[in-house]
């Protein structure tokens, strides 16, 4: 482990900026947000925030690949104190929000934090401030890079969504203003929060996520948003809730405040930190909405595209599950940690089922965001050097083509006014660049040799070697073939040629057009140099920390990129078969086709051709299966709770 | 020899017949006949078939259902009318609804004549269609080649 | 992916297996399926067709017109071959299992895009109902492949297959578990859902409904190379003697035919539960014990 202490001065200042940068930035952003009155000043700011985002974070990586873990002491009470004074503030605002919209749920668990904050920093914190408070190591640089390239292209993607957006939906208020502030606002607690060392700024961030959660999620202020931000609200405080609880338990454990670093507290071992571990996992479970916090993130959907793009892919979710990887080598081998494991993996597999019965574009996105993110947080409980390794990649492979899919939705939503799967028959034609598009991030998210299989197979292969391994196997063979069947369909359902055969994407902007293209283009790229990062980012992060790390096999990584570049081939067969075969229409069990896709049915009546796509709803109902998950993760949950209490008392 | 006689997948289809045929057709593709010892294969898909096998007289019904059949068989195929009411509308020549035999609407290949048609000369008139088939094979292969050739004199 | 143990094997072998494989593969399928019709036939007291009908039946299709619905349907066909065979190639050149599995999924979705793209009624049911076969067969097929590593440590076909360990000792529940989702790889009764072979009758053909002539050649071509591959697992279960391997593939597949002509076909809903049932008690409960018994016997 390499420690770095300097403070302003020597090599290392310039990446000490650049973090400051990078939070500090997209605030400055977020208040020019407020002022710009008129959408043209709007455009160039966030178009120019967003450039100057991902050129600092590419700087950022440029400067620190090769550095591993360097932590900077920044900051002094004052900004200790500066944040107490926000997170008061906030949680006097959301008592307001909540007596006024009576959530007594909410008003409740707001006050039990204030209360909880008011202990901690009025007795508790004394002699806890001089830790190194801002850091950066390899996972933090992966976390950065998802954050600054795809957050800001989702940011500046919302440009042209929301004009759309308002322009279809005349009866929402624009507060547009508010919606970009919030968005950049985002960013920048993002960046804080990979960047932090100290428990008590994590915590800060934390709490700023969940706000500015809150806040796009209810942007359209129908009684629906408001409900569902209330709802992830609640959640979201919970978890909140057992964030401070680890602080209060650290505070009392070790007044002398070592332990709120985060470095050292991951190194402290197992009496110490496994307390803390599994309560701040807690936290990243309601964070990360797996079960049973699920149906939060589902709600969420009722927000602009852009806001669930950003959730789902960069930021949020992936704040709760960037914290419990980070716990992972306190996790592994413990009972806990199987138990935490054991509540992604049942996550994963019946989100994966659930997302069959779907015909909602969104919440097959949705649900298969929770699956991911819950084979995340399997491969973080159990914690081995391998699946650690295999965590991290499936974040940044998940962030990409995920955020790919959900633009893609929102432009199709908007073009056809519609997000139900079975309206998006016959893309192809209708809307040709996007529907490859899909086409791809879909490949993405399931087939070899893109980057969800690679993990996919990775994780197998880890669970192999892993205690209680066979299980998380099993889970893993079962919610995989799952994913396969409704990735399937839906794209089976885009390329379907049918009687839709206008084209309406002409009228989708460029500057949506260039964010889509780029992020198709990782989704490829990233499939092919993933050798790359893993052996410059991912293995030495999992080598500084394990002494051990994981080997790609070099005769599969060939096969791997000829597989892909056999696949990038093929289409260009396309090109052969244009003459030489004769076009008929379908088979109809006889019955004459009249056009393309009508057929004169019985009594001499036309009738159009429909396919529906099945969804086995007896099978994987969502009421059925969520059920079961939120029973078996309460139950979970409370085993570890007993546990817990166990190693306090 | 090519392979189009040694694997004629046959699809059968009932315009409007009295059964009779069909049920004389569907015995000789019975297990008891084993027609798939020469390779002959029943399906039900017309994007399969070789030899179109047509039992009954054409009504204003199903003329355009046999069309449509017809069209969608890849060429080269082969029709075969079953039955004298296939062949010429046999005693129901004079309905009202009727249009006559299959050759009213496709070009029929092969006749069998008879009322039913006997398995025998239901075989035989298949046996006769396959070497039609053979024949339309070789004519569309050369016209492949020929049509290969006259873009080459373009060029 | 994660670089365990890899097998010491010479490169050229694997290559010139895979090249064998590329070459012969159809040939030796298209025997397979032929003898698999004359087999049929003699069961239901028929004489049966010659033993190189498959390779009529392929070779008429070639000298047929190729008729489709859309032009993309040839490009996803294609693709469903060229995958197979790769998936194939890899399997014999000793690579890594679970990349030849995820390469033959990918190779089958290919086959499904095919019939969704064509908007038939027919083609679609076929191709919901090939999506219904693959997650009925794909968990137990990731778990033979996990129960092979259990056994000889290595995901490596080239390692499993020379290992010398009697695999099928210790993967009785496995290898049976195979034996019924092979069944439905195969596209034999009861679980030829999607389609079928030969003289069986599927809601008019499934899946391959609309595709005709040279297209169907190449689907029937890639199902050869695919009887190779997944006898070619069966092979691994007995790697330790070749001749014993041999002849389990023949009562294996024989065993495959007696089932076909004996049962008939069930409902999508009774495939999914039996795969899925089979996978759940057979495959992880004889996992189970060998990770029991390698904690226990291992020190």
């Amino acid at each position: 482990m390499i420690d770095f202490h300097l403070n302003y001065g020597g090599q290392f200042v310039q990446i000490s900026q650049l973090l400051l940068f990078l939070i500090l930035f997209p605030v400055v952003t977020a208040l020019f947000m407020l002022f710009a009155r008129r959408g043209s000043e709007r455009c160039w700011i966030v178009r120019i925030s967003a450039i100057a985002i991902g050129g600092a974070v590419i700087v950022l990586l440029l400067s620190a690949f090769d550095k591993g873990f360097v932590s900077y002491q920044i900051g002094s009470e004052q900004i200790g104190q500066l944040m107490f004074v926000i997170e008061m503030l906030l949680a006097v605002y959301i008592l307001y929000l909540g007596v006024k919209h009576r959530k007594s749920f909410t008003i409740a668990l707001i006050l039990v934090q204030a209360a909880l904050l008011l202990v901690f920093e009025g007795g508790l914190i004394s002699g806890i401030h001089p830790v190194n408070s801002l850091f950066v190591d390899q996972f933090s640089l992966i976390m950065a890079i998802i954050i600054g390239i795809i957050g800001s292209l989702i940011c500046v993607y919302a440009l042209g969504y929301m004009d759309t957006y308002h322009h279809h939906h005349a009866e929402i208020k624009d507060r547009r203003r508010l919606f970009f502030s919030v968005l950049f606002l985002f960013l920048a607690a993002m960046f804080g929060l990979v960047f932090s060392n100290n428990l008590v700024w994590i915590f800060f961030f934390w709490e700023i996520t969940t706000i500015c959660s809150f806040l796009l999620i209810g942007y359209s202020q129908t009684p629906e948003a408001t409900n569902n931000a209330f709802l992830a609200l609640s959640m979201n405080l919970l978890g909140g809730v057992a964030f401070l609880g680890a602080m209060i338990y650290l505070a009392v454990m070790d007044p002398s405040g070592k332990l709120f670093a985060l470095d050292s507290l991951i190194h402290s071992g197992y009496g110490v930190a496994i307390v803390p571990a599994v309560l701040i996992s807690f936290a990243g479970i309601t964070k990360a909405a797996l079960m049973p916090f699920s149906s939060w993130l589902l709600g969420a959907m009722v927000a602009p595209t852009p806001v669930s793009a950003l959730l789902h892919s960069s930021t949020m979710v992936k704040a709760g599950v960037y914290m419990i990887v980070r716990f992972a080598p306190v996790l592994s081998g413990t009972t806990e940690g199987l138990i935490i494991a054991l509540v992604g993996g049942v996550t994963f597999l019946l989100a994966s089922g659930m997302a069959i019965s779907q015909d909602n574009a969104k919440r097959v996105l949705a649900y298969s965001t929770i699956a991911n993110l819950g084979l995340i947080v399997a491969c973080a409980g159990i914690g081995t050097f391998n699946l650690m390794w295999v965590a991290i990649l499936l974040i940044l492979f998940h962030a990409i083509a995920k955020s790919l899919m959900f633009l893609c939705v929102g432009t199709v939503e908007h073009r056809i006014g519609s997000r139900n799967i079975e309206d998006m028959a016959g893309l192809i034609v209708r809307m040709p660049k996007i529907a490859v598009m899909m086409f791809i991030g879909i490949a993405g998210m399931f087939l070899a040799p893109f980057g969800m299989v690679i993990s996919k197979w990775a994780a197998i292969e880890a669970f192999v070697n892993a205690p209680f391994g066979l299980i998380f196997i099993a889970i893993l063979a079962f919610g995989g073939s799952l994913t396969v069947f409704f990735w399937s369909k839906w794209m089976g359902k885009i390329i379907s040629v049918t009687h839709l055969r206008e084209v309406v994407e002409n009228s989708v902007v460029k500057e949506k057009w260039a964010v889509l293209y780029i992020l198709t283009g990782l989704v490829i790229v990233v499939a092919l140099i993933f050798p790359l990062i893993s052996s410059v980012l991912i293995e030495p992060f999992v080598m500084n920390i394990y002494g051990m790390t994981t080997r790609l096999s070099q005769a599969n990584l060939t096969i791997m990129i000829m597989m892909l570049g056999l696949l990038m081939i093929m289409p260009f067969s396309m090109l052969f078969y244009r003459t030489g075969s004769r076009q008929v229409p379908p088979y109809m069990g006889g019955r004459p086709m009249v056009s393309d896709t009508k057929f004169s049915g019985s009594m001499g009546v036309t009738r159009q051709i429909t396919l529906s796509n099945y969804y086995l709803e007896n099978y994987f109902g969502e009421e059925r299966l969520f059920m079961t998950g939120v029973t078996l993760c309460w139950g979970l949950l409370l085993l570890a709770g007993i546990l817990l209490a166990g190693v306090i008392l | 020899m090519s392979y189009m006689t040694k694997s004629p997948w046959v699809i059968h289809y009932d315009a409007s017949s009295c059964n009779g045929c069909d049920i004389e057709v569907l015995a000789a593709l019975t297990p008891v006949y084993d027609l798939e010892r020469f390779g002959i294969i029943n399906t039900g898909n017309p994007k399969h078939a070789d030899v179109f096998l047509v039992t009954g007289s054409v009504n204003e019904q199903n003329r355009a259902v046999v069309k449509n059949i017809y069209d969608q068989i890849p060429n080269p195929k082969v029709v075969v009318a079953v039955g004298i009411c296939a062949t010429s509308g046999g005693v129901f020549r004079e309905c009202y609804n009727v249009a006559g035999g299959i050759d009213k609407i496709i070009p029929v290949d092969v006749y069998v004549p008879g009322c039913a048609a006997r398995p025998e000369s239901i075989i035989d008139g298949v046996v006769t269609a396959l070497g039609i088939l053979d024949a339309k094979r070789q004519a569309m292969k050369e016209k492949k080649s020929e049509n290969a050739g006259n873009r080459g004199d373009v060029v | 992916m994660i670089s365990l143990p890899v097998p010491v094997i010479d490169p050229a072998i694997s290559v010139v297996n895979a090249i064998i494989y590329l070459l012969l593969a159809p040939f030796v399928g298209g025997l397979i399926a032929g003898i698999d019709r004359r087999v049929t036939a003699r069961m239901q007291g028929r004489v049966g067709p010659p033993i190189l009908q498959p390779f009529y039946d392929v070779g008429k299709l070639f000298e047929k017109e190729n008729i489709v619905v859309t032009t993309t349907q040839n490009f996803y066909v294609l693709s469903y071959l060229v995958f197979m065979g790769a998936a194939g190639m890899l399997f014999f050149a000793g690579g890594d299992m679970l990349l030849v599995i995820f390469a033959f999924t990918l190779s089958h979705i290919f086959l499904v895009l095919g019939a969704y793209a064509s908007f038939s009624p027919y083609s679609h049911v076929g191709a919901e109902r090939e999506l219904i076969q693959i997650i009925a067969y794909e968990p137990m097929i990731i778990l033979t492949a996990v129960g092979m590593y259990m056994v000889t440590q290595s995901f490596f076909v080239s390692a499993i297959a020379n290992s010398g360990i009697p695999i099928i000792l210790y993967l009785p529940g496995v290898f049976i578990g195979y034996l019924i989702v092979l069944t439905i790889k195969l596209r034999k009764s009861p679980f030829d859902l999607s389609t079928s072979h030969h003289a069986h009758q599927e809601i008019v053909k499934g899946v391959t409904t609309d595709f005709s002539g040279p297209n169907l050649a190449k689907i029937e071509i890639a199902h050869w190379y695919e009887y190779v591959f997944l006898l070619g697992v069966v092979y691994l279960f007995f790697g330790f003697n070749p001749l014993i391997a041999l002849a389990a593939i023949v009562v294996a597949y024989f065993l495959e035919i007696l089932i076909d002509n004996t049962i008939s076909r069930v409902k999508w809903q009774l495939t999914l539960r039996s795969a899925w049932l089979v996978a759940g008690t057979l495959g992880i409960v004889n996992l189970g014990v060998l990770f029991y018994l390698k904690g226990v016997l291992a020190p």
